[in-house]
């Protein structure tokens, strides 16, 4: 991977690299499939312009498909292939991007798309700035993310409200009766009734509780320790239980305070009502979301700066997958994290390759310690990216400190937090042989523990990179340890970010 | 990591009281603050604020720097490559005949990609060096190319993960410097290697009396690379108090930098308690022509192999009187007295003996006459075979260049005739010689014999073996066979033929119409089958100049560095 500056100047914007290409192949037949396709042999009349690549690539049939790759859409890339394949991007697809990730040889700069290719880029365009353009009006009529019935629409976020009350209150209920008879019980106790728990709290339209009973259901067979880690989780739970009956209720925000009280056990005593950002993060957090074409129409969420795209993780989580894209930005200095959802066994649309910088609005969601944003307006290409400074940022200190100091302050706002993105500057890896991995300031007695669940393929690559050297990383800082994302080499002369 | 936290009492009960009443229950006993409520309050308060107050952890022992590796990094193309090509993964997509596509296999282009890489004398990118060592860890082939190409940074890392043991279990001393030392280079590096030197003297004694058997394989192998003498000496100084074993394998580790000052340590081995000890020592001793065991053994075998002058033939004849008995002596210079089942036990002495003898004792023994005029002469009995055999294995084993070239005869002749096996003949025989032979033996028998002699010629194959084979190609599929009767050829061919000959090859692909008695669907596979060959050639032509390409930016560097 070359310092992407030189290929600007083109005008084509920076060409990706293979990583990043064979980051958004949607398994690993396809990675393997689409690298065998990058090889000039089977394309032929392959060119790129206008931020988009397209090809003939020669199949088993007789007419070769036609592969076209959006790579600067407004809404991520996007590709078409007349291949029968099911998956997306297609092997064609993948192929061809590698090709083109390999240079001005294969697929060179063309002075216009071909007919076939521009149809259905045009298309492509015409709709994402049709999105984009009713997210920026905002309440304008007929716009895309406004609901057709304003009344109705209250109606309805009404009846969720009462609902996810109704199950916050018996989590609750469920809470107590689980203390009542004690954690050691719970050991026995097995998972089905966990299970069934969160199958009232995916009914009572709590996502975020049913997806907490379900983490407490796994924690009594998770080893050593058990009991605090399921005492602790157990007690951040009813804290986002407490949360929830604390949210005001619809009806209270139109008509003013006139919330129902309750006579169930925990119910906040009426007037304690939580004011609004920790209000926004409880509803987040429960899962009631807040509509990204509203929010990107909001100026006030709205932050524009040179995004520097620090890292981008995949995981699987039951029928989803779900990708994290992690930002920092040159001039606003804080952090921001983009998700991107898809069906299992495809890749999310959203992709941006690790390392380079972006000139877009990101809107973030609200809350008390903001971190949850929606991509918006891009203002131009990908460009070359740079090396991030460290968390605390108070030069000359310890990296490890700054770290946990970061996620501390977030913590103190958002109690929930498993752990919060910092880069660390000036640190080693140190393999664990036995017990767990570290990263040590290079100066200084301090480490942090590396997370237990670190796959040691990155971990390696870590290593690798540092050579017993120190060097910058970014990652999770958590409770459970830190997590580590993306490096960057301490030898080159243009630290260039590797993903781990 | 919540119990990095010191615990300072607050207001709150202590986490650990908490705890003990959580999994009591509140049933049996009344939990602090006395309520369930106010215990998960209490907990969730204590959670946050022992998350919050995490102190950093004391870091364990760092790792040593690992050492600086001056080589200069890949171009970008080429380590764009070397990502598509790990990508691949390291193991090879089975070998087998069944049908592959039109697109090149590229985990079979990973070991010429490394041998070019290291010919230009390229740093590998750190970031790969995990994925290039599980690769080579999955396949053995890979190793010595991969090794050279890790260079130090690789084998730093293989000593902190066991998975990667091998690495530092041999090639230990592959500097990878193999394309890289310049002129400007030889100051430091023998800098640094006599420097090795004098630590080596001090660590390696202690090493051999106390190391691990794999440490000690490995050390006395890399101190007989770099001083015959004195790993000789090393071994010989523990050498009876060794387990068997360990002896054989210690042996074995002598045929590197074999010489006659090897010989008196030889001769002691042949009176070893173990059988495979000795015959271990009697092979190397038979690969020193002048050894005291190559004489004894040229004694024997020419008191049983003479020439026969036939009083008015215009032609003498051999004459073989095969030993009637393996007497103690010959079992200790290595001869095995009990033959392999379907030999009679005179034709596998016989065998043993001329094997052994340096093939200048026939040349003496026949009144001066040339190899090829030794093999032409008859033989008296049937025991040609057995005498031809037994020369060509002494003709592999002692490097004989001429006696090869005699035996492995004329390439037209009918493989099944040749007393030996052409690959391993050739083999000795120079570069250029193989390939003319190979090329003119395609031309005479097609491809169904000629994977194994393909496989001893040099890559890229020169411009008359690889017009042989296409050539040859193109007969086999206008003769109407599927291609994957010759998948193993196809995958050489991928792999050896000369790049430039993709262009010659290109026509080829198309699909040919086929021919009247020929399998149905053939055409078709064929041209998928060529199409892969043109496409692997022309991918190996662009691998090659991504290399090249920086390699000229490299060269300029050091102009502008000296200038």
């Amino acid at each position: 991977m070359a310092p992407p500056t030189v290929r600007d100047m083109s005008g084509q914007g920076v060409r990706w690299t293979a990583e990043q290409v064979l980051a958004l192949a949607p398994d690993t037949a396809s990675r393997k499939s689409g690298s065998k396709l990058a090889a000039p042999g089977p394309w032929s009349e392959a060119g790129t312009a206008d931020g988009a690549l397209w090809g003939l690539c020669k199949g088993s049939g007789k007419t070769p498909y036609r592969t076209v790759v959006d790579v600067d859409g407004g809404n991520g890339p996007g590709y078409t292939c007349s291949c029968p394949s099911r998956k997306f991007p297609c092997k064609h697809a993948l192929g061809l991007l590698l090709l083109w990730a390999g240079g001005e040889e294969s697929v060179g700069p063309a002075p216009e798309v071909p007919q076939w290719a521009q149809e259905w880029l045009a298309g492509r365009r015409q709709r994402a700035r049709q999105a984009a353009g009713a997210g920026d009006a905002g309440g304008g009529a007929g716009g895309a993310g406004q609901p057709a019935d304003p009344e109705a629409a209250r109606r309805r976020a009404e009846r969720r409200a009462r609902l996810v009350s109704a199950g916050a209150a018996e989590l609750e209920q469920r809470l107590t009766d689980l203390l009542r008879g004690g954690l050691a019980a719970a050991e026995h106790q097995g998972y089905a009734a966990w299970d069934e728990m969160a199958a009232r709290m995916v009914d009572a339209q709590a996502k975020g509780l049913a997806d907490g009973l379900r983490e407490l259901g796994a924690i009594p067979s998770s080893g050593p320790g058990w009991p605090e880690r399921l005492l602790s989780e157990s007690a951040l739970l009813h804290l986002l239980a407490q949360g929830v009956l604390g949210l005001e209720q619809p009806e209270g925000s139109s008509s003013g305070g006139t919330a129902p009280e309750r006579s169930q056990p925990g119910t906040p005593p009426s007037g304690s009502r939580l004011p609004e950002p920790l209000a926004a993060t409880v509803r987040s957090r429960v899962g009631l979301t807040v509509d990204t074409a509203r929010l990107l129409a909001d100026e006030e969420a709205r932050v524009r700066d040179d995004w520097l795209v620090l890292a981008q993780r995949d995981t699987d989580e039951g029928k989803l997958t779900v990708r994290r894209i992690w930002l920092s930005g040159r001039r606003s200095r804080r952090p921001a994290l983009l998700l991107s959802f898809a069906v299992a066994g495809r890749a999310p649309q959203l992709s941006l390759p690790v390392g380079s910088v972006l000139d877009c609005d990101l809107a973030f969601y609200p809350g008390t310690a903001p971190l949850r944003a929606a991509l918006g307006e891009r203002h131009g290409p990908p460009g070359a990216g740079f090396l991030p400074a460290a968390a605390g940022a108070a030069g000359g200190g310890s990296s490890v400190a700054a770290a946990l100091a970061a996620y501390a302050a977030a913590l103190c706002e958002d109690p929930w937090l498993d752990a919060w993105p910092v880069v660390l500057t000036d640190v080693v890896p140190i393999p664990g042989g036995q017990g767990a991995w570290q990263l040590a300031d290079s100066e200084g007695e301090g480490a942090l523990p590396l997370a237990p669940d670190s796959p040691p393929a990155g971990l390696w690559k870590l290593t690798a990179l540092s050579g017993g050297a120190a060097l910058t990383v970014f990652g999770d800082c958590g409770h459970r340890g830190f997590t580590p994302y993306t490096a960057w080499s301490p030898t080159a002369d243009h630290p260039e970010a590797i993903p781990l | 990591m919540d119990t990095t936290a010191s615990t300072p009492p607050t207001a709150g009960t202590p986490w650990s009281e908490l705890v003990t009443a959580a999994l009591l229950g509140a049933e049996r006993r009344t939990p602090p603050g006395g309520s369930v409520t106010a215990l998960l309050d209490a907990a969730a308060v204590e959670t946050v604020r022992r998350r919050a107050g995490m102190r950093p952890a004391v870091a364990g022992p760092r790792p040593e720097p690992s050492p600086a590796d001056e080589r200069p990094p890949l171009p970008a193309a080429a380590e764009h490559r070397l990502s598509l090509l790990l990508a691949r993964g390291g193991a090879s997509s089975g070998g087998g005949g069944g049908r592959r596509g039109t697109a090149p296999d590229l985990g079979e282009l990973l070991p010429q990609w490394l041998a070019a890489a290291n010919a230009h004398g390229y740093r590998a990118p750190e970031a790969k060096l995990p994925a290039l060592l599980d690769a080579a860890r999955a396949r053995t082939d890979l190793r010595p190319q991969t090794l050279a190409f890790a260079g130090p940074r690789g084998r730093w890392l293989a000593r902190l993960n066991p998975d990667w043991k091998f690495a530092l279990r041999n090639g230990g001393e592959h500097t990878g410097h193999t394309g890289s030392a310049g002129p400007g280079d030889t100051g430091t590096s023998t800098g640094t290697s006599t420097g090795a030197e004098a630590v080596t003297t001090e660590v390696v004694q202690a090493l051999w009396d106390e190391g691990l058997f794999a440490e000690r394989v490995t050390l006395l192998a890399s101190l007989r690379r770099r001083d015959p003498a004195a790993g000789l000496a090393l071994l010989a100084s523990s050498w009876s108090a060794e387990r068997a074993e360990d002896r054989l394998m210690f042996l074995d580790s002598l045929r590197d930098g074999l010489s006659p000052a090897d010989e008196p340590f030889l001769e002691q081995a042949l009176a070893d308690r173990s059988r495979t000890v000795r015959a271990t020592g009697a092979e190397l001793l038979s690969a020193l022509p002048g050894s005291a065991l190559a004489g004894r053994m040229a004694r024997r075998a020419s008191s049983c192999v003479s020439l026969d002058p036939v009083p008015d033939g215009p032609d003498d004849r051999i004459l073989v009187e095969a030993p009637h008995e393996c007497d103690a002596e010959m079992q200790r210079d290595g001869v095995v007295p009990k033959p392999p089942a379907g030999r009679g036990e005179r034709a596998w002495w016989l065998g043993q003996l001329v094997e052994t003898a340096p093939l200048a004792t026939w040349t003496e023994r026949f009144g001066g006459r040339t190899p090829a005029e030794i093999i032409a002469l008859p033989v008296a009995d049937d025991w040609q075979q057995d005498l031809h055999a037994a020369w060509c294995l002494a003709a592999v084993r002692q490097r004989d260049v001429g006696w090869a070239r005699a035996l492995v005869g004329a390439p037209g002749a009918s493989p099944a005739q040749g007393p030996g096996d052409p690959a391993k003949l050739l083999a000795v025989l120079p570069p250029e010689e193989r390939a003319v032979w190979a090329a003119r033996f395609i031309a005479a028998h097609g491809l169904s014999e000629a994977f194994r002699i393909l496989g001893v010629c040099a890559v890229p194959w020169s411009d008359p073996l690889g017009r042989a084979v296409m050539d040859a190609l193109e007969i086999a599929r206008d003769a109407g066979s599927y291609p994957w009767s010759f998948s193993g050829v196809m995958g050489l061919a991928e792999r050896c033929l000369d790049p430039v000959d993709a262009d010659r090859l290109a026509p080829l692909a198309a699909v040919p119409d086929e021919p009247e008695d020929g399998s149905p669907g053939a055409g078709s596979y064929w041209s998928e089958a060529f199409q892969r060959l043109v496409s692997t050639l022309r991918l190996r032509a662009e691998m090659r100049a991504e290399l090249r390409g920086e390699a000229l930016g490299v060269a300029a560097q050091a102009v502008a560095a000296e200038g």
